[in-house]
């Protein structure tokens, strides 16, 4: 099981839109075996660039309509928000070191 | 240094992670970080792998596999192998975790990897209403429109099990048969919510920052039309996984990892190759499992010899 925050349609603002670090929100469900397969990883980022990003998730069962309006169709989804902002987006499982290269901008 | 490292973690090297685990060579099987269990992880209900009368959902069957070889002592790693040096008697591979690993033998059990339609806007859209994979991503088409392209055997078990979210799918297909084993023709032919499109091609992708639609191309006369979707999933086969081992081990033309005959022997000693990334006709769970059935028991003779 994942360290990450469980993110609500009633906690997103509080806990994405409003926060000064950069956060990636994990949009998944329990029965998409690449997003449990890219779960562990999320939490290594997490652990290792604490206080850089943080790293919550969207169970897509349960909130279909955050899903929804953010254009969902494909998960794992991986959201980037800065200042309220989505500010970049992945689609897919991707190996540790291709994902910390993608998110360089906001590790560094 | 291994007796054996086994790449891939689909059928073909699970099958010969039990087998060269049973023969007590302590294969080390690298996995992939997040895909592990290969092509079946994306399956739903394999109903034709023997010995399963009822069937069993596919990442539940690589989940058997799994335990099985783990039972006889096979090391899994959930990493993925960046390079490797297969030339020389000891074998090198090395992993995104950045270790080395060395081996007498190495199996290459890499697969195939779904095949894009070279569109453009393809990627762009990936992921904003075109997928590859309709158990992870049918959840977000209910009661949509949307089409599955391709004519094979994943192309008809995409379409029936769209219909359980979407209110209508077409099915694409650039020819007037297909080529799906005749019980999941069937099903596709006799569901109420698919539609046959024969003979027509994806031409242009449409939409800005999400698929809105697609224009097809009539590959008999060659006219064009627009089809409005909400999502596209395709299904028009696989590639073999070779690029690893490309500029080392001989290739076919068809870019398969030449085999010796029946066997799982390479074009360099002590490398063998099992399931799909040498298999351009079957490639099915049973046939990339005995395949790697027999690249462990080459590899076990090739131990013995050396």
């Amino acid at each position: 099981m994942s360290a990450a925050k469980n993110v609500t349609t009633a906690s997103f603002k509080a806990d994405v839109l409003d926060k000064s670090t950069p956060v990636l929100v994990d949009f998944w469900a329990e029965w998409c075996g690449p997003c449990r397969q890219v779960s562990p990883i999320l939490d290594q980022i997490a652990a290792e660039y604490a206080g850089k990003i943080e790293i919550v998730k969207v169970n897509v069962d349960e909130e279909q309509a955050l899903a929804m309006q953010y254009g969902i169709t494909s998960i794992p989804a991986l959201q980037v928000f800065q200042g309220g902002q989505l500010v970049k987006s992945m689609v897919g499982a991707k190996p540790k070191p291709i994902l910390v290269n993608e998110l360089a901008e906001f590790l560094g | 240094m291994r007796d054996v490292i086994i790449i891939g973690s689909g059928p073909a090297g699970f099958t010969a992670a039990i087998y060269t685990a049973r023969a007590g060579m302590n294969p080390l099987l690298i996995a992939s970080s997040v895909e592990s269990g290969g092509e079946l992880m994306k399956t739903t209900e394999v109903e034709n792998f023997p010995g399963f009368p009822d069937g069993l959902q596919g990442p539940e069957l690589m989940a058997n596999f799994q335990a099985q070889a783990e039972r006889f002592g096979t090391e899994v790693l959930l990493d993925d192998v960046i390079e490797v040096d297969l030339k020389g008697d000891v074998k090198i591979v090395k992993t995104g975790g950045g270790v080395t690993y060395e081996a007498k033998t190495v199996i290459l059990a890499t697969g195939a990897a779904y095949r894009e339609l070279g569109l453009p806007k393809e990627k762009e859209l990936s992921g904003h209403g075109v997928s590859w994979c309709a158990t992870c991503d049918g959840f977000f088409f209910r009661e949509r429109t949307i089409a599955v392209v391709g004519g094979g055997d994943s192309a008809m078990e995409e379409a029936n099990f769209l219909t359980r979210f979407a209110s209508k799918v077409y099915l694409i297909h650039r020819r007037d048969t297909f080529k799906a084993s005749k019980i999941m023709q069937d099903r596709a032919l006799n569901n109420p919510k698919i539609e046959v499109v024969w003979n027509s091609e994806v031409a242009e992708l449409l939409g800005e920052g999400k698929l809105t639609g697609v224009t097809l191309r009539d590959t008999v006369n060659g006219a064009t039309k627009n089809l409005d979707l909400d999502g596209l999933f395709i299904a028009v086969g696989n590639d073999p996984r070779v690029w690893l081992v490309e500029n080392q081990v001989e290739l076919t033309a068809e870019k398969f990892i030449a085999v010796e005959g029946r066997s799982s022997k390479t074009s360099l000693p002590g490398v063998f190759a099992a399931g799909d990334v040498i298999d351009p006709t079957y490639r099915q769970a049973i046939t990339a499992a005995a395949s790697g059935c027999v690249a462990a028991l080459d590899a076990e003779h090739y131990l013995a010899d050396h």
